[in-house]
């Protein structure tokens, strides 16, 4: 019980990883943002499964007496959304930005144009 | 389009979380508009991917685990999940659901928290999104388009 | 996309209720799930598809850029003019509970109201602004 009631979290790591490994990995920069957004769910899931009461409601109060989850968590992922797809966005202009200036989205060819531009 | 399914796969886990208004919002942004803007994205650039010679996928996958394993490590010391005595559940929430129906007069706890007792946040985290929009304008808001320096290689 | 009848006529058909469907997620936000930001993008995400179907002229002359421009920092501003209106009643800032003095529940209830119109007004706003950005790019 005690081992399996970490499970939640296992689960949020291996998606993290995921998306670490395609951040680190690859050179191409939309796929760069990509696995940035799979990070960023991951510490959304962390949050709201920290949120989870077993046998809880949504937090929407009515005249029961009910366990309510915790809503201080949701309201912090909330925002994070919409600001993370504002931000993604911003990203996304910016490598459009770069392909008009270097007609490429490839990170190493993007510095080996550099380097022959400093010769 | 993958990308879309996994935000609408996670939106469903929020809804089983107990968590319907992130679930929403996930469901509203990840699905709908977060897939339009990466398409775009894919057109305005290129959909073709160089194959990846440059790095060997080793040295990566070998930072990752060694992350990851550091993570696990991490969470023996944290409390199981949704445990009712988890310390998380005890710091200032049980005030905010038993006192906000009568000091604010709404049901929904999530709503009444994020404008009210935390409007200082929401209001930090509208400038966000403004600021993210005005970013967006300068970058890629004219019409124009520039032809790159150089000649897209072949 | 002039050619394709059915994507034409489920956006007209759907475009209402998208919008509608918007509308009663802001306002209904206090008691079931929803709120300024999940309607923004709802109301957005409306739009959209309406670029995404007829084209980005037809969305132009249904919503001009100025009036994005201008719905962007009304959004802000409206939440922080609320904010400063309970400054100026004798409150703290964003303390909505001085909006009504008979009765602060009430108040707050009002506030929250304003602030998500605030909130929803600025990221609907932003949404299209993004995607007539990308959109206005490629031409």
């Amino acid at each position: 019980m005690q081992i399996l009631g970490h499970y939640n979290y296992w689960i949020f790591i291996i998606l993290m990883m995921c998306g670490f490994y395609v951040v680190i990995s690859s050179g191409n920069l939309v796929k760069k943002l990509v696995g940035l957004n799979i990070f960023q769910t991951s510490v959304f899931i962390l949050y709201i499964s920290m949120g989870k009461i077993i046998g809880g409601t949504a937090p929407i109060v009515i005249n029961q007496p009910v366990v309510y989850s915790n809503p201080m968590p949701h309201v912090l992922i909330l925002t994070a959304i919409v600001v993370g797809i504002a931000t993604t966005s911003l990203g996304l202009a910016l490598v459009v930005r770069i392909h008009e200036a270097y007609g490429t989205i490839e990170e190493d060819e993007i510095h080996a144009q550099n380097e022959e531009e400093a010769l | 389009m993958l990308f879309g399914i996994y935000s609408l796969v996670s939106a469903s886990l929020f809804v089983i979380l107990d968590a319907v208004d992130v679930a929403f919002t996930e469901a509203s942004v990840g699905a709908g508009v977060s897939t339009v803007f990466m398409l775009g994205t894919l057109a305005l650039t290129t959909s073709r991917e160089k194959t990846p010679a440059a790095h060997k996928p080793l040295l990566p996958l070998l930072v990752v685990t060694i992350t990851g394993l550091a993570l696990v490590y991490g969470t023996w010391d944290i409390p199981p999940y949704g445990d009712p005595a988890n310390p998380i559940h005890h710091h200032l929430v049980q005030r905010f659901i038993e006192d906000s129906p009568q000091e604010i007069g709404i049901p929904n706890v999530v709503t009444s928290v994020l404008a009210s007792y935390r409007g200082y946040d929401t209001l930090g985290e509208t400038t966000v999104v403004f600021t993210a929009a005005i970013g967006v304008l300068v970058l890629v808001g004219g019409a124009r388009r520039r032809r790159s320096r150089k000649d897209e290689p072949k | 996309m002039k050619r394709y009848t059915i994507p034409r006529l489920g956006t007209k058909l759907l475009l209402p209720l998208i919008l509608l469907f918007a509308l009663y997620v802001q306002f209904h936000g206090d008691y079931g799930p929803g709120g300024g930001f999940q309607a923004g993008v709802i109301f957005g995400a409306g739009f959209i598809l309406y670029a995404l179907i007829y084209g980005l002229d037809h969305a132009h002359r249904l919503m001009p850029l100025w009036l994005l421009r201008i719905g962007i920092s009304l959004g802000v501003l409206i939440y922080a003019s609320v904010g400063l209106v309970g400054l100026l009643l004798g409150g703290n800032y964003l303390d909505y509970g001085v909006l009504d003095h008979h009765d602060p529940a009430h108040g707050q209830h009002l506030g929250i109201l304003l602030v998500e119109l605030g909130v929803g007004i600025t990221v609907s706003a932003v949404m299209v602004t993004i995607f007539y950005a990308f959109a206005g790019r490629g031409r």
